[in-house]
């Protein structure tokens, strides 16, 4: 479904007539296209305090083919080229009064961004903090860049990677994918990385090239989209859905060169057999995207137990049934292997007629912290993603007014698309994404919901 | 090549069938068969593969469709590289697809194909009658104004009604059912074994639906996820208030519940030689052993139309070094309940089987429990050549699932007097 309002605008009248009335003026977000470099702009680096990172992420942004400049001074003497992101390496962070350099650095900069820019800032987590001060110093980037997601305009982003000691090494795979127009709809969001043997000699074009992807759910919406950008990525597609949906799913594996399972996930032997299946056909599995999900709203008073049990069934239980089952299995979850969970902001915010299913994709959250130590003993990860307002054809059939509001309550005043959801998956599901583990990361463009 | 190999049977796909003039009654037999191809590529990642060819067939064709076969090839993810032919042994069709596939396979003249079938009953081609093209022809051919006119002249109103195919043997002008009726009565055939074994064909596969055994046999279709002839609920309660449909009088048996509707519907199997599938991850469900064709003479001969595959059995045991009761699982077409009572009531007769098929001691009876066991025609519908398709990949999987080392057997009649048969192990 078109965006009507964003095109109109980003129209001349529409641009005239929205700025003068105050009205929201959704941008056309830049997003990922094979080739294309990894930003439409220079990037500059910063630091708060004295930095441990400045090495790594020049080695890292030379790498992509960025062009680094040196920080700009706060009188903006620095000419010309609009930047295409900001970068500020807060390691140096002892006490709040640090913070005064990190604004320093960041005001004149941010205000040379140009549209669909970036500001990505590292830290050290609070959680490892030597003393108050100093937890408070780093917790304050949370708010800080929180807000800077609010107040940038034009589908610029603002996000918060914390780097623990030891963690230096993980941050080629998120630097690259917050520049990047993989991150579109990812806005205000905080990732903690956790230490990890990051595999070298990626291909940043098909960084899944080799790979084994089980999709569930992928015979339409995000599930379709999520086999196409992991194909595209290099992975071959086991596009798994229901039984009934077999057509589409036909078409979408069809369309990605992947195959296609009927298996209904709920079944009582969907585990042995979707084990059996990526077994006998591929020798294992690399990467699988819990995918499938379904809704049953009614108000909690309302609510049957059918209703509720069969969300359960869909979102939870056969997540943790298929992926115990992938874990109990010898050698089928291959090393380095990726688990992505789709959870979603309902779980982060609750929403009204949705206990069942909030609930449900509240405990995908908990599920996958839990899940995240053992998983990185087998030098795995798995994570999840909560996608916020995706249009969708489930979404294309709300009464015109909710989906107006609905889509425009978030920083980047629009609605995402399924392919924000699928390249923040594809993007968990990489080689590289090694250090990101047991986090969820919302593709919501910064939702006020549950912020 | 100096020797044979046994071709596998990989899998295979088929879209479930509906009744005539029900939810397929928009859809051609290329739409259908397309769409077949298209399934059985996404489940085996065909994509752009080229096989060694694709072979199948329809009983009723438009003029149109001279090409069937390779025409679906052309509109489907296939490779168009992938060489493919027609065939048409009426409702043998989808099995002898299936064998003239694993012979090339076998000979090593090609490594992989598919074998198919497709009818539809809905689509069916319209013709006109002879005086009718007789006349249009010649109006083609006129050259004058008066020669036009006169040609125009001959043509009379009741020249325009079209003709619609039968399901009737161009020689005895008897509808199949009414063939069948005769054999049943001659057998001894009885309503409520014919019932019975109705009830238990839907019983069986709804089961089998049920538990998932379909899943990777079907792909939807225009909204059809399962066969709509299917009655899971289906009773000997309820089909003994059926009126008979075929034979005469009082001992007429033959009703709806019994006999297979019109159906429309398209199978695939994917065959190939071991190394083939294996060097692909592509499972062996099982393996086409032998197959065997027969005929009788059902118009001058005294024998039923549909009896062929009773002659064609043991040939085909005698060959391998078996007996009827050599078997896991026997898959019997359904093309009517009586039919299948008939044969097997056929190969337990002493006297039939010295007689007619030349045997010192009869073929003997089976193990019912063995018989049909996901279901048969009787459940699932017949589209003629589409039958093939599904029996042999349903066995397969059958076969497969019980283990190595079993063996299937397969009987179907065809219209004509024809009969296949043939055994696969996995």
């Amino acid at each position: 479904m078109s965006d009507w309002y964003r095109e109109f605008a980003n129209s001349g009248f529409g641009s005239t007539i929205t700025k003068q009335l105050g009205l929201p003026r959704p941008a056309v977000l830049r997003r990922y296209e094979p080739g294309e470099p990894l930003l439409p702009g220079p990037v500059v680096v910063g630091s708060a305090g004295e930095g441990r990172l400045r090495e790594q992420l020049t080695t890292v942004l030379r790498d992509a083919g960025v062009t680094v400049q040196s920080p700009v001074t706060a009188d903006g003497a620095t000419d010309g080229e609009k930047l295409g992101a900001v970068v500020l390496d807060a390691t140096g962070l002892s006490t709040p009064g640090d913070l005064a350099s990190a604004h320093d650095f960041l005001a004149p900069a941010i205000k040379r961004l140009r549209a669909s820019g970036r500001v990505l800032i590292l830290a050290d987590p609070p959680s490892e903090a030597g003393s108050p001060a100093q937890a408070a110093a780093r917790q304050a980037l949370d708010g800080l860049v929180r807000s800077i997601g609010k107040e940038l305009r034009d589908g610029s982003t603002a996000n918060l990677v914390y780097v623990p000691a030891g963690a230096e090494g993980s941050i080629a795979g998120p630097v690259r994918f917050f520049l990047s127009g993989r991150s579109a709809y990812v806005d205000g969001q905080v990732v903690t990385l956790s230490s990890a043997e990051v595999p070298e000699g990626e291909d940043a074009d098909r960084p899944l090239a080799g790979k084994v992807a089980v999709v569930t759910g992928a015979a339409r919406g995000i599930g379709a989209s999520i086999a196409r950008v992991l194909s595209r990525d290099g992975a071959h597609v086991v596009a798994v859905d229901i039984p009934a949906a077999g057509d589409k799913l036909a078409e979408v594996a069809n369309e990605v060169g992947g195959t296609a399972f009927q298996l209904d996930i709920t079944a009582d032997d969907a585990a042995p057999r979707l084990v059996e299946h990526v077994r006998e056909r591929h020798g294992g599995v690399d990467v699988v995207v819990h995918n499938a999900g379904i809704t049953r709203d009614k108000l909690l008073v309302n609510m049957d137990a059918a209703r509720w049990n069969s969300v359960m069934a869909v979102n939870l239980q056969a997540q943790l049934d298929l992926t115990q089952a992938l874990l109990d299995a010898d050698g089928v979850l291959k090393d380095g292997a990726r688990i992505v969970c789709v959870s979603s902001q309902s779980g982060i915010a609750g929403n009204r007629g949705q206990t069942n299913y909030a609930a449900s994709k509240a405990g995908v959250i908990g599920m996958v912290r839990a899940w995240a130590p053992e998983f990185a003993n087998r030098k795995a990860t798995i994570n999840a993603v909560a996608p916020g307002f995706i249009v969708t054809d489930m979404t294309a059939k709300m009464p015109l007014g909710t989906r107006e509001v609905g889509s425009r309550l978030n920083s980047l005043q629009q609605g995402g698309l399924p392919v924000d959801v699928a390249e923040t998956i594809a993007w968990l599901a990489q080689p590289g994404s090694a250090g990101v583990n047991g986090q969820t990361v919302r593709v919501c463009g910064q939702s006020l919901l549950g912020a | 090549m100096a020797t044979t190999r046994k071709a596998a049977i990989v899998g295979g796909n088929r879209i479930p069938f509906a009744r005539s003039n029900s939810a397929y009654a928009q859809a051609s037999n290329q739409d259908m068969l397309t769409a077949t191809l298209d399934g059985l590529v996404a489940r085996f990642g065909l994509q752009g593969k080229q096989l060694g060819e694709v072979v199948a067939g329809a009983v009723l064709k438009h003029s149109r469709d001279f090409n069937l076969t390779r025409e679906s090839v052309l509109g489907s993810k296939l490779s168009a590289t992938t060489p493919a032919y027609d065939v048409q042994q009426a409702c043998g069709t989808g099995l002898e697809a299936a064998i003239l596939v694993a012979n090339k396979v076998a000979l090593g003249q090609i490594e992989s194909g598919i074998a198919g079938g497709v009818d539809t009953t809905s689509d069916a081609p319209l013709a006109v009658g002879d005086d009718l093209r007789r006349a249009l022809i010649g109006l083609n051919n006129a050259r004058t104004l008066q020669q036009r006119l006169k040609a125009i002249g001959k043509i009379r109103p009741g020249q325009l009604v079209p003709e619609a195919p039968r399901n009737a043997e161009p020689r005895t002008g008897l509808a199949m059912g009414d063939h069948a009726a005769i054999t049943a009565e001659e057998w001894e055939i009885g309503r409520e074994e014919q019932d019975e074994l109705a009830v238990r064909s839907h019983r069986n596969m709804a089961a089998a639906y049920d538990r998932g055994f379909f899943d990777d046999l079907v792909t939807p279709f225009l909204g059809l996820a399962r066969d709509n002839n299917l009655r899971p609920d289906s009773s000997l309660e309820k089909l003994s208030t059926l009126k008979p449909v075929f034979g005469k009088g009082e001992g007429a048996t033959m009703t709806a519940g019994n006999s297979t509707p019109l159906t429309d519907g398209a199978s695939a199997v994917l065959l190939a030689s071991d190394e083939w599938a294996e060097a692909r991850g592509l499972p062996v469900l099982a393996h086409l052993v032998d197959a065997q064709t027969a005929a009788v003479d059902y118009v001058h001969g005294g024998e039923g139309l549909l009896m062929a595959p009773v002659y064609a059995m043991p040939v085909m045991l005698a060959r391998n070094g078996l007996t009827l009761q050599d078997f896991d699982f026997y898959e019997i077409h359904e093309a009517f309940a009586s039919t299948v009572l008939a044969t097997l009531k056929a190969w337990e007769d002493a006297d039939f089987c010295k007689a007619k098929l030349g045997l010192d001691a009869p073929l003997g009876s089976i193990d019912r429990g063995k018989l049909n066991v996901n279901g048969s025609s009787l459940a699932a519908g017949h589209p003629f050549a589409a039958t093939g398709g599904r029996i042999v990949a349903q066995l397969a999987k059958t076969l497969h699932e019980a283990g190595p080392g079993k063996r299937g057997l397969i009987s179907i009649c065809a219209a004509g007097g024809q009969g296949v048969v043939a055994i696969l192990e996995s």
